[in-house]
């Protein structure tokens, strides 16, 4: 296994109390494999990703349990220099606001160049060949001249495109996409994502990709896990996923989505608001908003029941809500 | 459909922003061209969708329809009087008819006010709608419509949801039963299973009041959803306008066709198989339009017309107004 994530527990310990964030959240991504985590904001889709990179801000956050491993090997416990080192050359990371993300008061070749300095030794010269390189394949164009532009010069397209060629110049064994489209245009997000797929087919990179995009799930991921409240309560690949949703939050947010393809009419809704992860509710968190819960609900946390071909979803009823009628 | 009769009339609306340089001396050296000659119509009860990408000027066409910012040139008639030229008592009138809902919903209402304050507030500046002693019910009934706790007029916007907060942005623009309301980005800051709630209370509310809706938006499925007619923008122009049936489904110009193509759908079995059309760069800067027709740097079927000529918003071949040389249908939606 290339990078799993193993009963990940993690708590924000604020003024107002204790923030359970991550509650026991179990992933994994082989090499050339697309891992989709899919879910709505405070769902810890991108906190699981900041645990794995260790990058959470502590205090406030704090990781109670679990494990996370890079090629088996245990990174929660290990040095600073060793994760630095994974961080470096094993699991990138490209965010959702390139803007911010990027230097403002360097080029975006010099952010580049500096860890092919640092990390592989490389000189100046041969550090600017390769971020021309670099560029050139995420296809900036006039790579050669636009090396020595600074971030805000820029469009947001090319800042992204800066961005993925900054996490692929260490070689990276796994690519971490937390909303990389989300802050595009619908025509350049499509650009992006297809520089994606191609880069990890070519390289054979395992590449998570955090999104709430239902659509972007589906043209991409070859397996996806859905996020509710700190929790997986789903996971498949994508086909049957999309075919038969194993979980009612899952089914919920297929029906509530406005479709391309017809005009419709009333658009199912999920009612209530997911919980404030300082009061989560007993038993299943999606209890309160499920159109199918029953007394058992709300007193015993569902645990995942499998569904063949790999498939788990992590509610009391999964096996009548797969093979109910299609959503 | 029936034919409705045109509440509010747009006709070669412009709007440029002088971009200027230096500070003692400041002087104009061009002109943001965000809106550049756009017209449509909206008649009774019917919801109009405007799409684009950023930049396209779907957002200062908003503005200036709500007299937020003076126009450049060009007319806009509602129920057949000039908008533009109402002064005094004749423009506090028709601030009444047409109403905005922002996409922000945390930035756009006043923090240190209570939401009955917030919705309340209209009626200060137009008391002859609601008599001061009928207020406070007024208030509960729009909480009430919106779907909010009546009870709740007393709290904060902090202490309220996303959706919930849209909700209070809604029910302000609704105090004053107006005819139109432009609604800017309503839904694009929401989750997926809060933005259907919202989707639906618009369309609710449509059918109880006869509103008309100016609905813009970037999302092409939100958009298809609520409206009956579309425009789409590029650069400050409306490429093609049609009903929802005609743009989704017989697409005419290449940008249209382009922007249905890049959104993804939400099924996996109809990877590979989709018609895809992937545009090359950004668009380019509102500043310096390419010249002739605007799509034309970034198109597949441009010629040497396309940078001479601009082409006309008209209807070639009977079909809906596309504005292309060479318009033809290409159906991209599965």
């Amino acid at each position: 296994m290339l990078l799993e994530v193993e009963d990940l527990h993690v708590e924000f310990r604020t003024r107002d109390g204790v923030a359970r964030v991550l509650n026991g959240v179990s992933y994994h991504v082989s090499a050339g494999e697309t891992l989709a985590v899919l879910g709505e904001s405070g769902s810890g889709k991108s906190v699981t990703a900041q645990a794995i990179m260790g990058i959470l801000d502590t205090p406030p956050a704090f990781v109670t349990r679990g494990s996370v491993r890079f090629h088996g090997e245990e990174l929660l416990s290990a040095s600073a220099d060793r994760r630095r080192a994974v961080r470096a050359s094993g699991v990138a990371m490209i965010f959702q606001d390139a803007l911010s993300a990027l230097n403002p008061v360097f080029t975006v070749g010099f952010q580049i160049e500096e860890q092919l300095r640092v990390r592989r030794g490389m000189s100046r010269a041969d550090a600017r060949a390769r971020a021309v390189e670099l560029l050139d394949l995420v296809r900036i164009p006039l790579a050669r001249q636009r090396v020595r532009d600074y971030p805000h010069q820029f469009s947001g397209g090319m800042r992204q495109r800066a961005m993925i060629a900054m996490s692929l110049a260490l070689d990276p064994e796994v690519l971490i996409a937390d909303e990389p489209t989300t802050a595009l245009d619908v025509t350049v997000q499509a650009q992006i994502m297809d520089l994606l797929a191609e880069i990890q087919r070519e390289r054979q990179m395992g590449l998570i990709l955090i999104t709430h995009d239902l659509g972007v799930v589906a043209e991409v991921a070859d397996r996806i896990v859905v996020m509710y409240a700190g929790r997986i309560v789903e996971h498949a690949d994508a086909v049957s996923l999309f075919r038969s949703p194993g979980h009612p939050y899952t089914s919920a947010l297929m029906r509530s989505l406005p479709r391309l393809d017809s005009k419709g009419t009333a658009l199912e809704t999920i009612r209530g608001l997911p919980p404030s992860l300082l009061r989560i509710p007993p038993g299943c968190p999606f209890h309160p908003r499920c159109s199918r819960a029953e007394d058992i609900c709300a007193s015993h946390v569902p645990s995942a029941v499998r569904l063949g071909f790999g498939r788990t979803s992590a509610c009391h009823f999964a096996e009548e809500v797969v093979g109910g009628p299609r959503g | 459909m029936v034919p409705v009769a045109e509440l509010l009339e747009v006709v070669d609306l412009v709007k440029h922003f002088p971009v200027t340089r230096g500070v003692a001396f400041r002087r104009t050296v061009g002109q943001v061209r965000a809106v550049d000659g756009v017209s449509f119509t909206l008649g009774a009860g019917e919801t109009l969708g405007v799409v684009g990408e950023s930049g396209c000027g779907k957002s200062t066409l908003a503005q200036v329809l709500m007299r937020l910012e003076p126009p450049t040139s060009g007319a806009a008639y509602f129920e057949g009087e000039p908008m533009f030229s109402l002064r005094g008592a004749a423009l506090r009138r028709w601030r009444r008819e047409m109403q905005i809902v922002l996409q922000d919903p945390y930035t756009s209402l006043n923090p240190r006010m209570t939401v009955g304050d917030i919705v309340g507030e209209p009626f200060e500046i137009h008391p002859e709608v609601a008599p001061k002693a009928s207020r406070a019910g007024r208030v509960r009934e729009l909480l009430d419509v919106v779907g909010l706790n009546p009870e709740h007029l007393n709290r904060y916007p902090h202490q309220f949801s996303g959706g919930q907060r849209q909700r209070i942005g809604i029910a302000r623009a609704l105090a004053l039963k107006p005819k139109v309301i432009v609604c800017d980005e309503p839904v694009s800051a929401l989750d997926v299973s809060i933005q259907a709630q919202v989707m639906n209370l618009l369309a609710e509310l449509q059918g109880e009041f006869g509103l008309s809706y100016v609905f813009i938006a970037h999302d092409l499925s939100v958009v298809r959803h609520l409206s009956d007619r579309v425009a789409v923008m590029y650069l400050g122009k409306v490429v093609e306008i049609g009903t929802e049936e005609q743009i989704y489904r017989h697409p005419t110009h290449p940008y249209t066709q382009a922007l249905l193509s890049a959104v993804p759908v939400a099924d996996p079995a109809l990877r590979g198989r989709r018609d895809v059309i992937r545009l090359t760069g950004d668009v380019p800067s509102p500043v310096n339009p390419p010249s002739g027709c605007r799509f034309r740097t970034r198109c597949w079927k441009a010629q040497d017309v396309c940078a001479t000529e601009e082409p006309a918003l008209i209807s070639r071949d009977g079909g809906h107004p596309s504005a292309c040389h060479f318009a033809e249908e290409r159906s991209v939606v599965p």
